[in-house]
């Protein structure tokens, strides 16, 4: 996936090289109309922004590369964030850059606010009972819990107790708390960077409560598959939500991705399963990808249908390697931590995708999932076009949280 | 981590016991553990400072009267402080569209919040009233977002009107109205993409669909597992579009649902409804009272107080109370205990309004149901004498043979079910005498939330004094009946788990 993608990146940064070279004769650099085959499907099947309307907002247009923005300080902040990943300027894509700005955008009016005032009143001055309350309000306010903030900032206070520290000190001293808890679970789970494994079946299912974003997050994923090389196919097994069929069938065809289904109404989703595995097997496809439907975790009936789902798939396909999703909402609060511990049981999660985080909202509670749950966070969403999806990154998101 | 609040929360409240007065200083442990619960609830934090603030002005000084202490004072008034905020009757829809000049809601709200749903669900709510409604399908983003509102819209039996994915949303919308005027429809309903509300083009063609159907009614549906940001999507939503009312949806799961206070509190706007399921039919109205007890995590005691009031006899219980303390409870108490709760309702929904009780799941609930009918089983396989004199059976084998063979069970399952029995008896025997070591088995309640004897109408809690102690059940401890609350049982086991 990732060579992949970086002879993608080249490519488009060539292009935006010419662009940029273009851009010296002094017209604004138009968005470059270069849509793969991907996106050219994308806009067939009903993204529908009508012509008659050019202002109105279409997600599906981030579906097109991601076009040279102005050289404004959100692409600044990107390439810092990148930069303090010690990584070159050079292998950051624009693509990552305007990921980032996406990601930056949710959090404007609370970034001014908090650190960089903060830094300024302060200056060098030690760090005092107040400054932590600030602390305590971000973290707080970014849903990361009474419990998870109470831990970071008891680290913090233990640490004052040692040394004098500046303000600067206490949020770098922070940010590695987090990143310390997010990474944790990653770095237990051997595996930096989740992607399938080639020439091998992988089984990948989406679970979660209802309307947080298992279906799209399965197209993009569909997505990204194809543009990685591998056969994938979906399986339809949500059987129960109005139209849930037709949703994920849109999302199969935007990437030519096919989606097995079963007509009837309300029928057994280990059933689809069922028939997806089989026809993976001999079409010898590398991923299929599992849609559920949206179930709350007290729903006992509900909980035992996605056991019995898993159930199938460990017995149907004992070599394959699955991966158990939960798609986690960013802009939900401190019932995720609920969610996870019961998806974790039922379905035996392998991690959690967080969505939505193109929001105002921080996703803090992903903290609490993967200290307390011990899940590490694969993948964030940020945006409902195809290819608002990407990598988790503690670094990345721990800034974004404090957006410092 | 729900019970470990409680339990917080009612440690900080005990050490305004014994005091005459709510003081600025004594007052301040109890003010932090609300802080915390409505956090952990997800209220929004700027939210949680002003209700705590007025809480704290609202307590200190007050009369503590007689009969109540100052802890039971502090609760309540943390309560009515809550539902104050909530509002106080339930608000109903905009109603008053005629067939020529139709009322028009129009649903707004974030991707996945459960606006589609909703809007069905109204429309069903709407056609129980004899209304017609017209569904609009607004949404031409969200793949297959028009299929799913003509599904549910079959389902319920309710037209369902769109242009396609081709169409401006605000051309759809205003087709919509337009249609309904000529065909006589009294109600329209428009469903509208997901937004963020920091998505200044989306917002802004909220307000262009805003403008073109000039609608009665603007719902803002919330997820109710929302969390810090329930403040700010009101906020957006209200300042930019202004809504009238909200839906808070997906309340049959076990989040806390501080969003409700939070949103009433930044827009002033009623919540009208909730949701509590996928199905058409799971819509109802908002209870502030409830709401505020689920907030807080104690349970809908209120609902439950009402129900226990209304359906159980005082001198039953005081006869039972009676036979609870000479351990002389049998086995057709038990028979007459079990028809009182059928009478209340289910298990289950009478479960999740017991404080403590409520993130019970419905498996637990299915156990326990079946639990007890196997037991009802049992005893229905036992003579009047042996129902009288759970002793007999304890002594002779060849009974216990005949109710096994004869309910359907195996001897060992009948000999668990006796032992329990016995040791419940026991049990309960020294609970009524106020002692209550350990409860084994008994994973209930916290038995007494501190206060509980102080909201209106909760006098005694009548009823509950019968129900602790169904075997085999784990059954919730109630609150004893006697005036001093039991110690809450700290280790909780689930049902069926003796
Ligand atoms: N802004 C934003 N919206 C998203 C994101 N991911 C999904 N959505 C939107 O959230 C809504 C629900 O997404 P679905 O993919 O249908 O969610 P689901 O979990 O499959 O829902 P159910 O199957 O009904 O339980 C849709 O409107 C999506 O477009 C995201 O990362 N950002
Ligand atoms: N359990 C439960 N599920 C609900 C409730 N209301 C809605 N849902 C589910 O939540 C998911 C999302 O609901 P939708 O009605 O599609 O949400 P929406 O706001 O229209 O979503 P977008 O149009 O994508 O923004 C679906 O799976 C619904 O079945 C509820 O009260 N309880
Ligand atoms: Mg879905
Ligand atoms: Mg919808």
């Amino acid at each position: 996936m990732l060579e992949q993608a970086a002879a993608q990146r080249r490519q488009r940064q060539q292009e935006l090289i010419a662009i940029a070279e273009l851009a010296d004769t002094g017209s604004a650099p138009a968005p470059s109309e270069t849509s793969t085959s991907t996106s050219t499907s994308v806009s067939g099947s009903g993204s529908g922004s009508p012509a008659a309307a050019p202002a109105q907002p279409s997600p599906l247009a981030d579906a097109a590369e991601p076009s040279l923005g102005a050289f404004d300080d959100t692409f600044t902040w990107s390439a810092e964030v990148l930069a303090a990943q010690g990584r070159q300027l050079d292998d950051i894509s624009l693509e990552e850059i305007d990921w980032l700005g996406r990601l930056r955008r949710g959090l404007e009016k609370t970034r001014r606010g908090f650190v960089t005032q903060l830094l300024d009143r302060l200056g060098d001055d030690p760090l005092t009972p107040e400054v932590l309350d600030d602390f305590e309000t971000t973290l707080l306010r970014a849903d990361v819990g009474v419990q998870a903030t109470d831990q970071v900032l008891e680290a913090l206070r233990q640490r004052l107790n040692e040394e004098v520290v500046d303000p600067a000190e206490g949020i770098r001293f922070l940010k590695e708390q987090l990143r310390g808890l997010l990474d944790e679970p990653i770095t237990a789970s051997g595996v930096p960077l989740l992607a399938p494994e080639r020439e091998r079946l992988n089984v990948w299912l989406m679970v979660g409560v209802n309307g947080v974003g298992k279906t799209t997050t399965l197209g993009k994923l569909a997505n990204l598959a194809v543009r990685s090389g591998y056969s994938c196919l979906i399986a339809a097994a949500d059987t129960f939500r109005a139209a849930a069929v037709q949703q994920v069938q849109i999302w199969g065809d935007r990437s030519g991705v096919a989606v097995i289904a079963n007509p009837s109404a309300n029928a057994d989703p280990a059933a689809v399963v069922y028939d997806a595995i089989g026809a993976a097997q001999s079409k010898g496809t590398e991923l299929v990808l599992v849609d559920t439907a949206g179930r709350l975790q007290t729903k006992h009936n509900l909980m035992e249908e996605l056991a019995k789902v898993r159930r199938i798939i460990d017995k149907l396909a004992p070599d394959a390697a699955v991966e158990s999703l939960l798609v986690l909402d960013a802009s939900q609060g401190q019932n995720g931590l609920r969610q996870a511990m019961a998806f974790a049981k039922a379905a035996g999660l392998t991690g959690v995708v967080l969505t939505k985080l193109d929001g105002s909202a921080r996703g803090g509670v992903a903290i609490a999932v993967a200290h307390e749950a011990g899940l590490p966070i694969r993948f964030i969403g940020a945006g409902e076009g195809i290819r608002d999806l990407r990598p988790f990154n503690s670094f990345e998101f721990v800034e974004a949280l404090l957006a410092v | 981590m729900f019970d470990e609040l409680s339990q917080r929360f009612e440690d900080a409240v005990k050490s305004l016991r014994g005091q005459d007065k709510i003081t600025e200083t004594n007052v301040e442990g109890a003010l932090q553990q609300v802080r915390r619960a409505l956090l952990d609830a997800d209220v929004s934090l700027p939210v949680v400072r002003a209700f705590v603030d007025e809480v704290r002005s609202r307590a200190v000084g007050s009369e503590v009267v007689r009969g109540i202490s100052p802890d039971q004072k502090f609760i309540q008034l943390v309560h009515e402080q809550l539902v104050e905020t909530m509002g106080g009757a339930n608000a109903p829809l905009a109603a008053g569209g005629t067939a020529g000049a139709p009322t028009v809601i129009l649903m707004a709200g974030l991707q996945g919040a459960g606006k589609t749903t909703a809007t069905a669900k109204l429309g069903l709510h709407l056609k129980d009233q004899g209304r017609k409604a017209l569904l609009v399908g607004a949404d031409v983003y969200r793949p297959a977002a028009i299929e799913q509102l003509r599904t549910l819209g079959g389902q319920i039996g309710v037209e369902v009107f769109s242009l396609g994915t081709e169409a401006r949303p605000e051309a759809i919308a205003a087709a919509g109205i337009a249609k309904a005027r000529e065909e006589g429809f009294d109600t329209v309903l428009v469903d509208t993409a997901g937004r963020l509300q920091i998505d200044t083009a989306m917002m802004e063609e909220m307000v262009r669909i805003r403008e073109a159907v000039q609608p009665d009614e603007v719902l803002l549906v919330v997820d109710s597992m929302i969390g810090q940001e329930a403040a700010e999507l009101t906020r957006a939503f209200h300042e930019q579009v202004g809504i009238t009312g909200a839906v808070l949806t997906k309340l049959d799961g076990d989040s806390r649902g501080g969003a409700a206070l939070s949103i009433r509190k930044v827009s002033g706007a009623p919540i009208k409804f909730i949701g509590t399921g996928e199905k058409v039919e799971a819509l109802q109205p908002f209870h502030p009272e409830r709401m505020a007890s689920r907030i807080l995590g104690m349970g809908d005691v209120l609902t439950l107080v009402e129900k226990a009031t209304k359906e159980v006899e005082l001198a039953d219980v005081a006869r039972m109370q009676q036979k609870l303390q000479e351990a002389t409870f049998d086995f057709s108490d038990f028979v007459q205990q079990m028809r009182l709760i059928k009478r209340m309702g289910s298990l289950g929904g009478l479960m999740k309004m017991i404080p403590g009780m409520n993130k019970i799941d419905d498996g637990m609930l299915k156990q326990g149901e079946q639990q007890l009918k196997k037991i009802e089983a049992m005893i229905g396989s036992m003579t009047q004498q042996e129902r009288e004199q759970p002793d007999l059976l304890a002594s002779q084998p060849s009974r216990r043979r005949r109710i096994a063979s004869g309910s359907g069970h195996s001897p060992a399952e009948v000999d668990k079910v006796l032992t329990d029995f016995q040791k419940m008896r026991g049990l309960m025997q020294q609970m009524s005498r106020g002692g209550m070591p350990g409860m084994p088995g008994m994973g209930g309640m916290p038995g007494g939330f501190p206060g509980m004897g102080g909201f209106p109408g909760m006098g005694g809690m009548p009823g509950m004094g019968g129900m602790p102690g169904m075997p085999g059940m784990g059954a919730p401890a109630g609150r004893g009946g006697a005036p001093k609350p039991a110690r809450p049982a700290k280790k909780r086991k689930g049902f069926g788990q003796l």
